[in-house]
């Protein structure tokens, strides 16, 4: 989790910086104008009430195992609550507020830090939860339990967001599938606390106030009253298998697929005139240094996964658009 | 309660800083940060002259060097990871103290923590010499949409107020002897989060009654406050082009 969140100043290469700023300026421009369509005049109040919630849940430590204390990252679960776009926007403003007020994460590594914490987890999570709400049944349970997985789901991509930066924007010489086996694999343990917070902080909105829940306004009250939560229990069983499980694959694809290059790299001749390209004083110097074999996996990962995580954040960015069409003025 | 962003950094002070108008601090912080950023990590000597001159700045601000090394705590998990790079580091490696390092490694190591520890310390001048809402005002004057900035400045007000209220229904819990260790116990804290957010949501459409009840249009009124002077821009600009000489020497040096 300290890794992929308020990283400092110079952790990624300049380059990088400004690509991510860019996208992120872009995205949170786009996501400004569709949360003041979707609140109106009440954008200002209510979006700031929301991200205070959301600095003080970051604040909130929650139990994790035997003393040791977590907390919140909270992207997915405004984005649920209130829309992807205006989470996007709340949790944008929190990241940027860190960083400006609190010297909390760098101003020039604000473009990855919003990218991975705001844009990704609202966008990218809010995608995976409509998508679980198609197959879930549209009953309590199977909001709280799409609730679950996708804030699971977007600090996993947060962590795979950091990682595809690191291909690119790399200081140090670890190469991509490793720091991508360790980001994935950490953070698929970490949002096992974010998912059972997550999903139960919104059963907890839809039993005081069902309409709140910006993912849920589909439900009618008949159908809320009569389901009951699942039991947190149950809730922490298959998020430590669904986590576990995952974690196994990818590394499994991560770690496997690099050996088996690099056999068919000495076969060929080649692996040492790989490691040999050290290129001192270019921008992806350290990158390079990583070798032929890294360099294709490394690029064959990153293409598979950074595509899953586009298309999560355009599908979130497509629903925000959709929605806000098909879409009455709520009421005051 | 926690991890300690309760409280804004600000050190009440008089000094040229304080004095400064909070848009030229901005500009002059990221300008300065970015020329820290981009120079090349083999240039010890252009870190060393930049950490001088911060260090000069800290001095013309009048914060304490101790407040700034206890705020520089933010950056330390990223000093952690930077301290393993070496031992799992790919490339060419040296031996110290018989353990192998990877040089590349070790040169990756310096740079994210020299890159972090000036970065951050700029950062902290910045918000030690300028008080809250005058930085996200500062943030308007420098283009920031007028929506973002607003919903900034509501964060900030209700911020100490949310705060106090989970650390109520923490105490609350406490004091009811419920002190959870495992993460299958959190289910209590789970819902008071899901409360809070209901409170919070409620609180905001309170707010924005009284609001409209005062007029409210949509935007924030904008007060009359002083601007930054062509005397103010230039000396922010002479700082920021004194880091950025020292880049571009140690870019041609490398």
């Amino acid at each position: 989790m300290v890794l992929a969140m308020h990283a400092p100043d110079g952790f990624l290469n300049p380059g990088t910086a400004v690509v991510t700023a860019v996208i992120s300026m872009v995205v949170v421009g786009f996501s400004l104008r569709q949360a003041r369509a979707q609140l109106s005049e009440r954008a200002i109040p209510l979006a700031g009430i929301a991200a205070a919630f959301v600095f003080a849940a970051q604040m909130f430590n929650f139990p994790v195992a035997s003393g040791t204390t977590g907390h919140l990252l909270g992207g997915a679960l405004v984005a649920i609550l209130l829309g992807p776009s205006v989470g996007t926007v709340v949790v944008t403003i929190v990241v940027v507020v860190q960083a400006l007020v609190f010297a909390d994460g760098g101003l020039t590594a604000l473009g990855y830090n919003v990218l991975n914490m705001a844009v990704v987890t609202s966008y990218g999570g809010y995608a995976v939860f409509r998508l679980l709400r198609k197959v879930f049944p549209s009953t309590t349970g199977g909001v709280v339990g799409a609730t679950g997985l996708a804030a699971w789901a977007s600090v996993v991509m947060a962590a795979v967001a950091f990682s595809i930066e690191w291909l690119f924007g790399a200081t140090a010489p670890i190469p991509f599938d490793q720091v991508f086996t360790a980001m994935v694999g950490v953070h698929s343990l970490i949002g096992i606390g974010e998912a059972l917070v997550s999903a139960i902080a919104v059963g907890a909105v839809l039993a005081a106030r069902p309409d709140l829940v910006f993912g849920a306004r589909d439900l009618d009250r008949a159908q809320l009253e009569e389901s009951r939560l699942p039991r947190t229990r149950t809730f922490v069983i298959g998020g430590v298998l669904v986590a576990l499980l995952f974690a196994t694959v990818v590394s499994q694809f991560a770690v496997d697929n690099p050996d088996g290059l690099e056999a068919v790299a000495v076969d060929k001749g080649f692996i040492d005139s790989g490691s040999d390209s050290a290129m001192a004083g270019s921008i992806f110097a350290d990158y390079a240094t990583e070798g032929i074999s890294n360099e294709t996996v490394s690029l064959a990962v990153a293409g598979i996964v950074g595509t899953i995580v586009t298309l999560a954040v355009a599908g979130g960015i497509f629903l925000a658009l959709r929605e806000r069409r098909g879409r009455s003025p709520a009421p005051v | 309660m926690g991890a300690g962003h309760a409280h804004a950094l600000y050190v009440h002070e008089h000094s040229p800083f304080h004095r400064l108008v909070p848009e030229v601090k901005i500009a002059a912080a990221v300008g300065m940060i970015t020329c820290v950023a981009i120079t090349p990590r083999q240039e010890v000597w252009a870190f060393a002259l930049y950490a001088v001159i911060v260090m000069v700045l800290i001095t013309i601000s009048r914060v304490s060097p101790l407040f700034v090394l206890a705020r520089l705590a933010a950056v330390a998990p990223f000093v952690v990871f930077a301290l393993f790079i070496p031992f799992i580091g790919t490339g060419d490696t040296t031996t110290l103290w018989g353990i192998e390092l990877s040089i590349d490694g070790l040169w990756a190591t310096w740079n994210i923590i020299i890159k972090a520890v000036l970065g951050a310390s700029i950062s902290i001048v910045l918000t030690a010499t300028t008080e809250v809402p005058d930085i996200i005002r500062g943030l308007g004057v420098l283009r920031v949409p007028a929506l973002f900035t607003s919903i900034a400045t509501f964060m900030i007000r209700y911020l100490e107020l949310i705060t106090e209220e989970l650390g109520r229904m923490r105490v609350a819990m406490t004091a009811r002897g419920y002190d959870p260790r495992w993460l299958y116990q959190a289910r209590p804290i789970a819902t008071s989060a899901g409360a809070m957010f209901v409170r919070s949501y409620e609180r905001g459409e309170r707010i924005h009654s009284a609001m409209l009840a005062r007029g409210f249009t949509g935007e924030m009124p904008i007060f009359d406050r002083r601007r930054a002077g062509p005397v103010e821009w230039a000396s922010a600009a002479l700082l920021v082009s004194v880091f950025a000489v020292v880049a571009l020497l140690a870019f041609t040096t490398s």
